[in-house]
């Protein structure tokens, strides 16, 4: 690596000498108290809307709180009502979106892993870098163009937003699996090969059981990235006050959008909309804390230990 | 690599020397993995081809049918610069914090909680951005009003502190501020990693020869770490630019374009503008919403390959 050949010359002759000649001055120990300061402080300051942010959201949010919020949809009903068709749309679209990545995600892993060559294993593996950076809005915007142009324009549906979600979910699946296939050691897949075990039962019986943990984890993280997503799904599930638990027919209501739209028209009782913006991104932050949290228990719990 | 192939020419062969009913297991397995990646390859081509073809109407369409009656590169140059401004906003605050982040991480922090440090940034990452634009608007804007006053009164002649000040806090600076926050974690994941693996023989070589911890990382760590500080800063700015949420929810728009960053008057980003105007649009704003959408996209796609070509590049040393 040229860096590694270049840094040396960094420790010229001359400086050093100077440097050993001198001991610690007063002024290298300052700059080096200074520095570490300064490194120290930086990561305070960047903790501090991480703490903030926690603070403020569950201060503001457990006013609105209520089992009413958890059991009520808001269908005609004006300041009340709950967000129980938010959190059921939340979990059928999110859903959805999983059951079309999960196995898309893995199997093209698996492809890029242990049987991609050539030209399509380039692509895949460019195209991946691509999707990752795909602004979450534009998914949003190329599901609307997909189903518009099937079903006529102003078309709302849950599986719009499932696909949106897929599109920013199938990447994130891909890079995670693809890391702990990787780590697979080369030697147990020999080893299957020895015993006359064909490549797909390899793949199948001794590769995914010990990558499990890792797939597992993996998915869960990726679920916690998107179904906080608002802004694919406010252009194509839409806004709505009622249950809906078809994704194939009608608008459904999401958690995310359901916060979006209680903050942007609160109606007449406002300080009770701002209560369920609130209460709706507690209930957000703790699907997510808890997702990455089990994600990380699950690894520790039943990783393989490869030896 | 070569072990690879060498366990996928054992696999072949062991394939070609069994049974037909395992030939059919492998056929049919690894033709569903081809199937998988093309998929993602087809799904990428309907993104560009949907998008396209509802987006051309807009580019073609005369001004008088465009929304605010203007042409459409007169409708999306105000957008594009907010866009910019933001998220080089963002990046100026997050590159420095992230790098300095990355260091206390993993050469100034115990390393017995180094990992639990870096469990707590990640997790910055995690929160959805509907809070962040939340926490924004109710938190971070109200605190920020009487540092815009102040900046206004003190630093007035520069042009992108020009006030009036914002009483709200609806401006670009708490917006540029909170898009710092959420791409940190991105920047500083991929700074970490590199000066993790900073060589330490030079590390150690440093502290022999008498440098001090700050010496010791100015001249070994840094210089290591450079390229990958400059694709993080680009990947972070990639996530900034289509970064919609928080926005929304926090800037108040006039179409302005101005560098006056405390006022009440700012470009809207074309993310933003999408979240906002889709719902209520129909028709030929709908396709010009989505000729938007394009211009992010190729606004976020040349800023993320820069960012992997950096890598690849630095790989390839």
């Amino acid at each position: 690596m040229e860096s590694s050949a270049q840094t040396p010359s960094a420790f010229g002759v001359s400086p050093s000498s100077r440097l050993l000649a001198s001991g610690l001055g007063w002024r290298r120990r300052g700059v080096n108290t200074m520095m570490t300061v300064l490194i120290a402080g930086a990561f305070v300051l960047a903790m501090i809307p991480l703490f903030s942010l926690v603070f403020e959201v569950a201060k503001r949010g457990i006013p609105g709180l209520s089992l009413e919020f958890f059991t009520e949809d808001a269908r005609g009903v004006v300041g009340g009502g709950g967000a129980s068709h938010a959190i059921m749309g939340t979990l059928i679209i999110t859903g959805v979106a999983s059951v079309i990545s999960v196995p898309i995600g893995i199997m093209a892993a698996i492809y890029l892993n242990e049987y991609g060559t050539g030209r399509l294993r380039r692509a895949l593996t460019f195209f991946v870098d691509v999707m990752t950076g795909i602004p979450s809005i534009v998914a949003g915007l190329f599901a609307y163009a997909l189903f518009e142009i099937f079903f006529g324009p102003g078309i709302r549906l849950g599986v719009m937003g499932s696909v949106a979600l897929s599109l920013l979910m199938i990447p994130i699946v891909i890079r995670s699996a693809e890391e702990v296939l990787k780590i697979v050691p080369n030697h147990l897949r020999e080893a299957s090969y020895a015993l006359g075990t064909p490549k797909w039962k390899t793949i199948t019986k001794v590769v995914l059981p010990t990558a499990f943990a890792g797939l597992v984890t993996g998915v869960m993280i990726a679920i916690a990235r998107i179904v906080g997503e608002t802004a694919p799904l406010l252009v194509t599930t839409g806004v709505v006050d009622s249950m809906n638990t078809d994704p194939f027919n009608g608008r459904m209501q999401n958690l995310a959008v359901y916060a979006y739209n209680e903050y942007r028209s609160p109606g007449v009782m406002k300080q009770a909309a701002y209560d369920k913006a609130w209460a709706a991104a507690l209930t957000l932050i703790a699907i997510v804390m808890i997702l990455n949290v089990a994600a990380r228990l699950v690894y520790r719990r039943y990783k393989t230990e490869i030896r | 690599m070569a072990s690879v192939d060498t366990t996928t020419n054992a696999g072949q062969l062991l394939a070609a020397a069994s049974g037909g009913r395992r030939r059919l297991g492998d056929r049919v397995f690894s033709r569903t993995a081809v199937l998988a990646a093309v998929t993602i390859l087809v799904l990428l081509a309907g993104v560009a081809i949907f998008l396209l073809s509802e987006g051309l109407p807009a580019f073609t369409a005369s001004a008088a049918d465009l929304p605010e009656g203007k042409s459409f590169i007169d409708y999306v140059a105000p957008l594009a610069f907010g866009t910019v401004l933001a998220a080089a906003l963002a990046a100026l605050v997050a590159v420095p914090l992230a790098v300095a982040v990355a260091l206390f991480i993993t050469h100034v922090a115990p390393p017995r909680i180094a990992l639990t440090l870096g469990y707590l940034v990640d997790l910055l990452a995690a929160i959805p951005s509907i809070i962040y634009g939340l926490w924004g608007i109710f938190v971070l804007g109200p605190k920020m009003v009487p540092v815009m006053k102040w900046l206004e009164a003190k630093l007035g002649f520069l042009p992108f502190f020009n006030g009036p000040a914002s009483v709200t806090g609806r401006t670009m600076l708490v917006v540029g501020l909170v898009l710092a926050v959420m791409i940190l974690p991105i920047v500083s994941a991929v700074a970490r990693e590199a000066f993790a693996q900073s060589p330490r023989r030079l590390q150690e070589g440093a502290q022999a020869l008498g440098a001090t911890r700050w010496e010791m990382i100015r001249m070994t760590v840094l210089p290591f770490g450079k390229s990958s500080v400059i694709s993080g800063a680009m990947l972070g700015l990639g996530r900034a630019l289509g970064e919609t949420m928080a926005v929304t929810i926090i800037l108040s728009v006039s179409g302005a374009v101005t560098f006056n960053l405390i006022s009440q008057a700012n470009p809207s980003t074309i993310a933003a503008n999408i979240a906002l105007d889709f719902p209520e649009s129909s028709g030929i704003a709908i396709n010009a919403l989505i000729a938007t959408g394009l211009v992010l996209f190729a606004i976020t796609l040349v800023t993320n390959m820069a960012a992997r070509w950096i890598i690849a590049r630095q790989e390839g040393e």
